[in-house]
């Protein structure tokens, strides 16, 4: 009797650990990078607001992977092997998709095995060409270019250039410490473009600040920013 | 032994065969209702029209929801800070999910069209009691569809209960989204076919009538119109098939229709509504329109509660001033000083709230409140100011002492005491109510909410609660939506003409002329005079300003009191007044008071309306189940 019950006992145990192992899936391993490009050139954004989107059909109801593109425009994403189709939301970007065909759109079809790169091309509006800071005498002064990427019907005019400064590398329109806007009426000349920020007094005092500029398209949310540079003071 | 044992039981088992199976096994339940029960029977149905009633859907609710506490829904969008320690994180992102505000109930509307379909086949109900049920679930169904349509966009529009027929193939069930506009339009015929149901009813707050009714379609059409009409400004929130944004030409018609309707109200056709006027101080009649529940003539449509029946409500207890609090709690929502400065001086114009004179010196007052004065009466009707008192207790909100030397004396706990230079005994050198930065409950912008709070003893009472109605339409609103109709349809005497009336009301009595009516007029009096009531949001997203008042900038001290009535104006961060007392013997400032514009600490990021926050995101969920919807814009 006793015996009996010893031996179920284990026997049980031995199932129950048996079926641990069964019902867990081993963890995502494969890595899929890149950045937002042009030409090669990255795009550089606004951190956490554009995004892109892994859907993986084939298991039933679908929803996105999301995959949030940093300042600089890299992404990336810990998935499982496997076939992914990578879109960017519809009128996410300071940028336009590339339509290759008929049929795919502007949707790039991903077989994910192993650890892979993966660079996505888009058409900006605008790149900042040239972007210069130069820092002192508690300000900061920026200049750059203007390049008008998108001509013809898609065209979209500039509302605004802004040089944003901020104590850490993350610079915003969220995230700053001091700001100065250019508006479109106040844009001469595209090709030479300069602003000059006050630098506040900052606490605890620190010799230097980040900046960046970016430039707001008119009817497109997010803004095409230049990379983020460090300007001493 | 045994053998008896057994004998017995086998004896027992036979006499128990002699049970009736038929009476024990078919007793009728005894907690629940056959439809044959119900549907005979008045008193039944209107309590179950009662519970369609309870599930009205505000986006601006007294109700926790989801544990989402109802003043939340209240004070949102930099409107106000919120003073409690969980919730300062409002404060410190840069926005909204593109999920907030998303509803698909169709539960609800499957229920409502149950109602309907039922009701209508029943046949013991007096003609007359059924009509006006019809009518009153026509209405709720109405409401909710005008619901989901300000926050989705088109939807399936489903009038009849769906049912599965277990073959496998759900794809009958699956219906696509319907434009936009036939949403509204939808709102608009149901309004028109059911009024003449409804009885006209001043009396009667808590169901529908006629004028909720009427009310219900001149603000729909009103929507329509707007979005119409100023949906160009942001092409990108459209969708090609209409499920999202009308056509501009549109814009015309939908305004007709909301001045139409509005006007039916107006002029007194579907009851005697009027502006409350009932009490003398002007403040306290604009505040009383939301406790007074006797004879209220302005209020057209409620959610009412009642003391001691269960449906009650603790908005006071949330945000009653913490001081002599009837909880150890309070103060939550703290008006912002944007908002505080959004109210005109009495001649119209619009001016900053005096802290500093031309030469940027301070300015000396000798009573608190002294620096609110010459105002908008709604200003104290909504906000309770630095001076004031509920509930017969002055709010003692004050910041600290300011020395001669400017240096300023102040305590971090609520009425903390401190020695004085010059003095032996120490003394309080802080409000009870704050302000001090980061201290939940306490006033930190310098305001409390006076809107909605119920004066009553023992309303902030976790025991008592309060009845106070959640007012859904009123008199003032319907004005207002005639005014903005009527200006868009270039009759600007018209629209003159309505907007006086309610800035009469709230002593505002230089009356506007026709010529300076504008949109930012329009922009501006539905901001004060509905502010807190659930209108904001809504109001920002269909004139397609929302992604410019909020564009994720933060605001400098500067810009704040700039262009202050202007439509577009940026409203990224609550800002806040704090007052000072002086404390400088021998000088003739002695004892007055200066105030100070302040940004909280716990104020870290800037709100920015993203162009897919103007219509929810319709879950994977949903269309997964239902491949034919198609999702919104920029998501």
């Amino acid at each position: 009797m006793k015996v009996t019950v010893q031996l179920l006992t284990i026997f049980l145990l031995g199932f129950v650990m048996l079926s641990c192992s069964k019902d867990n899936f081993t963890d995502p391993k494969s890595t899929l990078t890149g950045q937002i490009v042009y030409n090669g050139e990255p795009i550089g954004v606004e951190f956490n607001q554009v995004r892109l989107q892994l859907w993986q059909p084939g298991f039933g109801k679908l929803a996105p992977i999301d995959a949030p593109v940093d300042q600089d425009g890299s992404y990336s994403a810990l998935l499982f092997n496997g076939n992914y189709k990578l879109v960017v939301p519809s009128g996410r970007g300071p940028f336009r998709t590339i339509q290759q065909d008929a049929s795919k759109k502007d949707t790039l079809y991903v077989a994910l095995s192993g650890n892979q790169t993966l660079d996505v091309e888009v058409q900006p509006y605008y790149m900042i060409r040239n972007a210069s800071f130069n820092g002192g005498e508690g300000k900061v002064a920026a200049s750059l270019k203007l390049e008008k990427i998108i001509i013809g019907v898609n065209a979209k005019d500039v509302e605004s250039v802004s040089l944003f400064i901020n104590k850490t590398n993350f610079v915003s329109r969220a995230t700053n410490i001091g700001v100065v806007d250019l508006n479109a009426a106040d844009l001469k000349d595209l090709n030479s473009i300069s602003l000059t920020v006050n630098v506040p007094a900052l606490v605890p005092a620190q010799d230097y600040v980040f900046g960046r500029v970016g430039v707001k398209i008119k009817d497109v949310e997010d803004m095409v920013f230049s990379p983020v540079q460090k300007i001493d003071l | 032994m045994k053998k008896i044992f057994y004998i017995l039981l086998i004896g027992v088992l036979t006499l128990n065969w002699g049970c009736d199976d038929d009476a024990f096994l078919n007793r009728p339940p005894t907690n629940i209702l056959t439809d044959a029960q119900i549907w005979n029977s008045e008193e039944q149905v209107l309590s179950v029209l009662g519970d369609l009633y309870n599930r009205y859907v505000d986006i601006a609710t007294f109700k926790t929801i989801n544990d989402i506490p109802g003043w939340t829904t209240i004070g949102d969008f930099n409107e106000a800070f919120w003073s409690e320690a969980g919730r300062y994180n409002a404060f410190q992102n840069s926005g909204w999910d593109v999920r907030s505000w998303a509803a698909w109930d169709y539960g609800y509307i499957r229920e409502m069209n149950l109602f309907i379909q039922k009701c209508t086949a029943a046949e013991k109900l007096d003609p007359g009691v059924k009509a006006r049920f019809l009518a009153e679930a026509r209405f709720l169904r109405a409401s909710y569809y005008f619901e989901l349509v300000k926050r989705m966009g088109g939807v399936p529009l489903i009038l009849e209960p769906l049912t599965y027929d277990f073959s496998g193939d759900p794809s009958y069930l699956q219906h696509p989204r319907a434009k936009e506009s036939e949403i509204y339009d939808f709102v608009i015929s149901e309004a028109e076919a059911i009024k003449a149901d409804l009885p006209a009813n001043v009396g009667e707050k808590s169901r529908a009538t006629r004028a909720a009714a009427l009310a219900m379609e001149a603000r729909a059409a009103l929507y329509a119109a707007s979005i119409a009409k100023y949906g160009t400004n942001t092409p990108s929130v459209a969708l090609p098939g209409g499920e999202v944004g009308i056509p501009a030409s549109m814009a015309q018609g939908y305004y007709t229709k909301a001045l139409a309707a509005a006007k039916a109200i107006i002029d007194g056709s579907v009851g005697a509504y009027a502006l409350y006027t009932k009490k003398p101080d002007l403040s306290e009649n604009f505040a009383s329109i939301f406790y007074d529940k006797a004879n209220n003539p302005e209020v057209i449509f409620v959610e009412d509660y009642k003391l001691q029946s269960g449906k009650v409500h603790y908005f006071t207890g949330w945000n009653q001033p913490r001081y002599g609090a009837e909880e150890e709690e309070g103060g939550r929502i703290n008006p912002s000083l944007n908002f505080v400065e959004a109210f005109e001086k009495l001649d119209n114009t619009f001016a900053p709230i005096p802290t500093v004179n031309a030469a940027g010196t301070p300015v000396y007052y000798d009573n608190q409140v002294d620096i609110f004065a010459g105002r908008d009466a709604r200003l104290a009707g909504t906000v309770m100011l630095p001076g004031t008192t509920f509930k017969g207790r002055a709010v003692d909100i004050w910041a600290g002492f300011q020395l001669g030397n400017g240096t300023v004396v102040s305590g971090d706990d609520r009425g903390a005491q401190k020695t004085l230079p010059g003095k032996t005994v120490p003394e309080q050198v802080v409000g009870f109510d704050g302000p001090i930065d980061g201290f939940e409950f306490t006033a930190q912008t310098g305001f409390y909410l006076r809107k909605y709070l119920d004066p009553v003893v023992g309303s902030g009472q976790r025991g008592v609660n309060s009845e106070v109605w959640l007012v859904r339409y009123r008199f003032a609103e319907v004005l207002l939506n005639a005014a903005e109709a009527a200006f868009h349809l270039g009759q600007l005497p018209v629209a003159a003409e309505y907007m006086n009336i309610v800035r009469a009301r709230a002593g505002l009595v230089t009356p506007l002329k026709a010529a300076d009516i504008n949109f930012d007029r329009i922009v501006h009096e539905r901001r004060v005079e509905l502010a807190f009531e659930g209108h904001y949001l809504y109001d920002m997203k269909r004139w397609r300003i929302a992604h410019q008042i909020m564009d994720g900038n933060a605001i400098s001290q500067a810009e704040l009191s700039k262009d202050l009535g202007k439509a577009t104006k940026r409203n990224t961060q609550p800002y806040g007044l704090w007052s000072y007392k002086i404390y400088n013997p021998g000088s003739p400032t002695n004892g007055k008071w200066i105030y100070k514009v302040t940004k909280l600490s716990r104020v870290t990021g800037a709100d920015r309306f993203q162009l897919g926050n103007y219509y929810s995101y319709i879950s994977d969920d949903v269309v997964n189940n239902n491949p034919k919807i198609v999702r919104n814009p920029n998501h």
